[in-house]
Parts: C-alpha cells; sequence; structure tokens
C-alpha cells in the first residue's frame, strides 16, 4: 500500500506562480511580476565551469509544439560537485545551486543558461559522463517524466553507465547537439524520435 | 542495480496515459521508459532555504491592495517522506484560482471576473517539523475543454520539492466531499480510491479560527530513501 500523495497534472496555469519571469512579457498587466525563486538563469559570479546555453523545444505525438510544458533541470558544477551533496564534496564555496526551470513558449521552445557539468560518479563508483537530470511537466501530462542530456561528442559517453542501459539506437535522443553558441535539445514525447525516457 | 528510493509507492501515480483525460494521449510517453539506477544526480537535489521567500509570500490575501473576495481559509499540513519522516527546508509553490474560478493565467477564457486583490499565487518553507501554511480564499470551480460540460473540482495546485529530485511532486489538493470527484478525469487518473483520498484535504475544526477563517489540512508525502540507506559514495 503506497503512503505517497498521487502526482497531479502542473496543467496550463502555472506560469504566474512558478514561472512568472519568464512570462512576465506576454503580460502588459504585470500579473506576472511576482518575484521568481526558480529561473531559467543559473549562473551565479562564483561558479566553477565553461558557461553554456541550451535552447531546445517539446513536440507531442502530432509533432506539434507543446507551449505549456515546463521544464527543470538538476545538474553538478563544472567541477562535478552537486550543491545539495552529503559529506565531503559539498561545495564550499559558491552559490551555485544547480537547479534552473523553463517556462516554454508559444513554440514549446526553452532555454538555459548554465555551465557544462564535469563529471560525476555513478554506480560502482564508475564515472558517468557530463549530463544535466532533466524533468518535464505539462498540461496532459500528470506525472512528470525524467530524462537526461547528454553532449554530443563528448569523450566519455562511450562509457557511461546509464547511457549503456539505453538501446543503441535511441541514444541519440540524449544528445544535445552544438549549433554555433548553443546546445540545442529537443524533445519528443512520442513517435519515431520519441526521446528517452527513464524508469527512475 | 541499486535502487535507494523505493519504486513501490509509485503505485499511488497516475499512468501517463490516462485516455478520459484526452491531452494524455498525444503528450504521455509510448515506448517502455528505460529502467536505471539511482546515481548521485537522481539522489541529491536542490535545497530552498528561507531566503527564497519573503514575508507574506504564505498570505494570498494579502497581494493586493486590499482583501481579495471569497471564503478565506486556511491550508496547513507536514512534508513527509514515504517513511513518515518530516521534511524540513522544503519549498511548497502553490497556485490556484479564485473565488470564482478564474486563474491570472492569461491563456484562462473562463468568463468569470478577476479579483484586482488576487493573484493566487504562493510560496512558503517548511519548518523542522516540516511543517507549513498558507491563508488564501477557498478556489471555485471552473469548465474546461475535455470533454461536454467537463468541470474541475475545487482544488489548488502544489509543487513540492523533497531531498532529492526524485522526490519532486507537482500535484492537486482537493476539498472533502466536492460532487464534481465523480466526473474528473484527472482526480479519477488515481484509479485507487484509498490512493485519490490522500489529494483530498481535511476539515480542521480544531485550527479554523473562530469569526475569521476555516481551516483544511493537507498533509503532502513525498518518495524518501530506504530505511536501511546505503552509503551514496
Ligand atoms: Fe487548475
Amino acid at each position: 500500500m503506497s503512503e505517497l500523495t498521487p502526482s497531479q497534472t502542473v496543467g496550463p496555469f502555472y506560469a504566474y506562480g512558478l514561472t512568472p519571469k519568464g512570462r512576465a512579457k506576454w503580460d502588459p498587466n504585470g500579473h506576472y511580476s511576482w518575484k521568481e525563486t526558480i529561473g531559467d538563469n543559473l549562473v551565479t559570479p562564483d561558479v566553477v565551469g565553461d558557461r553554456i546555453r541550451i535552447e531546445g523545444g517539446i513536440y507531442d505525438g502530432d509533432g506539434k509544439p507543446i507551449p505549456d510544458a515546463m521544464l527543470e533541470i538538476w545538474q553538478a558544477d563544472g567541477q562535478g560537485r552537486y550543491s545539495n551533496e552529503p559529506g565531503s564534496r559539498r561545495l564550499p564555496n559558491t552559490s551555485f545551486k544547480g537547479h534552473g526551470r523553463s517556462a516554454c513558449d508559444g513554440n514549446g521552445v526553452f532555454s538555459f543558461d548554465t555551465v557544462k557539468p564535469g563529471q560525476v560518479a555513478g554506480p560502482g563508483g564508475k564515472m558517468q559522463a557530463p549530463h544535466i537530470v532533466v524533468c518535464i511537466f505539462g498540461r496532459g501530462m500528470l506525472r512528470q517524466v525524467y530524462t537526461r542530456m547528454y553532449f554530443d561528442g563528448e569523450a566519455a559517453n562511450a562509457a557511461d553507465p546509464v547511457l549503456a542501459l539505453v538501446p543503441a539506437e535511441r541514444r541519440d535522443t540524449l544528445m544535445a547537439k552544438k549549433q554555433g553558441n548553443v546546445w540545442r535539445f529537443d524533445v519528443h514525447m512520442q513517435g519515431d524520435k520519441e526521446t528517452v525516457f527513464f524508469d527512475v | 542495480m541499486s535502487l535507494i528510493y523505493p519504486r513501490d509507492g509509485l503505485s499511488a501515480y497516475p499512468k501517463h496515459l490516462t485516455p478520459a483525460y484526452k491531452s494524455t494521449v498525444k503528450r504521455a510517453p509510448t515506448k517502455p521508459l528505460v529502467l536505471m539506477p539511482h546515481t548521485l544526480s537522481e539522489m541529491t537535489g536542490p535545497i530552498y532555504g528561507h531566503d527564497a521567500i519573503q514575508d507574506n509570500d504564505n498570505d494570498l490575501t494579502k497581494q493586493g491592495k486590499g482583501e481579495p473576495l471569497g471564503e478565506r481559509i486556511i491550508v496547513h499540513g507536514h512534508v513527509l517522506d514515504e517513511n513518515k519522516r518530516p521534511v524540513p527546508d522544503a519549498l511548497v509553490e502553490l497556485w490556484q484560482a479564485n473565488a470564482c474560478g478564474r486563474y491570472v493565467h492569461l491563456v484562462d477564457q473562463h468568463p468569470a471576473p478577476l479579483d484586482p486583490n488576487f493573484t493566487g499565487a504562493g510560496r512558503t518553507v517548511t519548518d523542522k517539523a516540516g511543517y507549513y501554511k498558507f491563508i488564501t480564499v477557498k478556489p471555485g470551480a471552473y469548465p474546461w475543454g475535455n470533454h461536454h460540460n467537463a468541470w474541475r473540482p475545487n482544488h489548488i495546485h502544489f509543487s513540492v520539492f523533497g531531498h532529492s529530485f526524485l522526490s519532486r511532486l507537482v500535484t492537486q489538493m482537493y476539498f472533502p466531499g466536492d460532487y464534481l470527484f465523480p466526473f474528473d478525469p484527472i482526480f479519477n487518473s488515481v484509479t485507487d480510491e484509498r490512493d485519490r483520498a490522500r489529494m483530498i484535504s481535511t476539515f480542521d475544526l480544531e485550527n479554523t479560527i473562530p469569526d475569521w477563517a476555516l481551516c483544511f489540512r493537507f498533509d503532502i508525502v513525498l518518495r524518501g530513501r530506504d530505511k536501511t540507506p546505503e552509503d551514496m559514495d
């Protein structure tokens, strides 16, 4: 018997509460002007790591953009340290949180400004390739889905223990692609290009 | 494969694909999810302390020039993990329709009035015992386009952070005895009545404040580490 409070959809109207700044430009009357707690810019002045920008779109089973999805990311800093790590590796000297939240615009497009994460340990102490955990909410989604964003071309990908669990022909759905100064990461909920989602 | 956060409790969650809620049909994954071990990346998660909130962020009746219309209510409870351990320092965010069933959100087309004194968004952080409290007004029911004459039961949306990114929860709090329950595919996406019961607040007469506000209790239970945690390193 479960004790958990069941999940329910975030619905279409979360923006003025959860991502007010991201939607401020939609709102001439200022209803989205509330101070934002969690935004799409993770960069802090003291963060360690190479600055990157992530952009992507999220699409439904008809290939149509999902404008009312919300994405959250969770990542380590450039040295592979999480801000909330138990024990001695806890970030000693930076205010970098490693957590971001982006609303989507009318075209289902989201973005994050952050740093490229370093490697963190996986099962058995084996190092994982640099990756970002992505958690997706939306209208029509009764519970969040989890995926991961990896960096295309990264040598460490070949030995990543989580990628190894993904059928080879689907691994590409987890790869952000470098396009100029941006890492492009599209999410397809269904279809031939359906993104790999994880059972965690 | 090390699964430090048990998955069993997830049986209470709705299925991604719940056709009665039509929008799930094109948005639910169709391929099997890939089972993976819990690594440091899943077992850690952001912690937002009290610096994330401001005074009165938890009082939705004090955000305008005057008081919003509607029944003033107190919503409070504890955030716990599935082993009944309190979750302190948990960021709890909520948003809701006003007393007429209208959201401030630009996309909300329901022809019910906005309330100039109510935005319907609040946030707080739990104390050491996992306790949180909001003051707001009771949200109205509102129609939606899922099927003919579809109306959502009165509800408040909640977003909660726990100790790990696996504990992350977005849910909705309902009110006891709602006559719309049998007709709502979102509420009924949770198929077991005992599981649904945990989304329904209870009327709390003991903490109702005489001559001022009704009180509802809503405890929120998040995924938690196994009782015998393994070393994470
Ligand atoms: Fe709602």
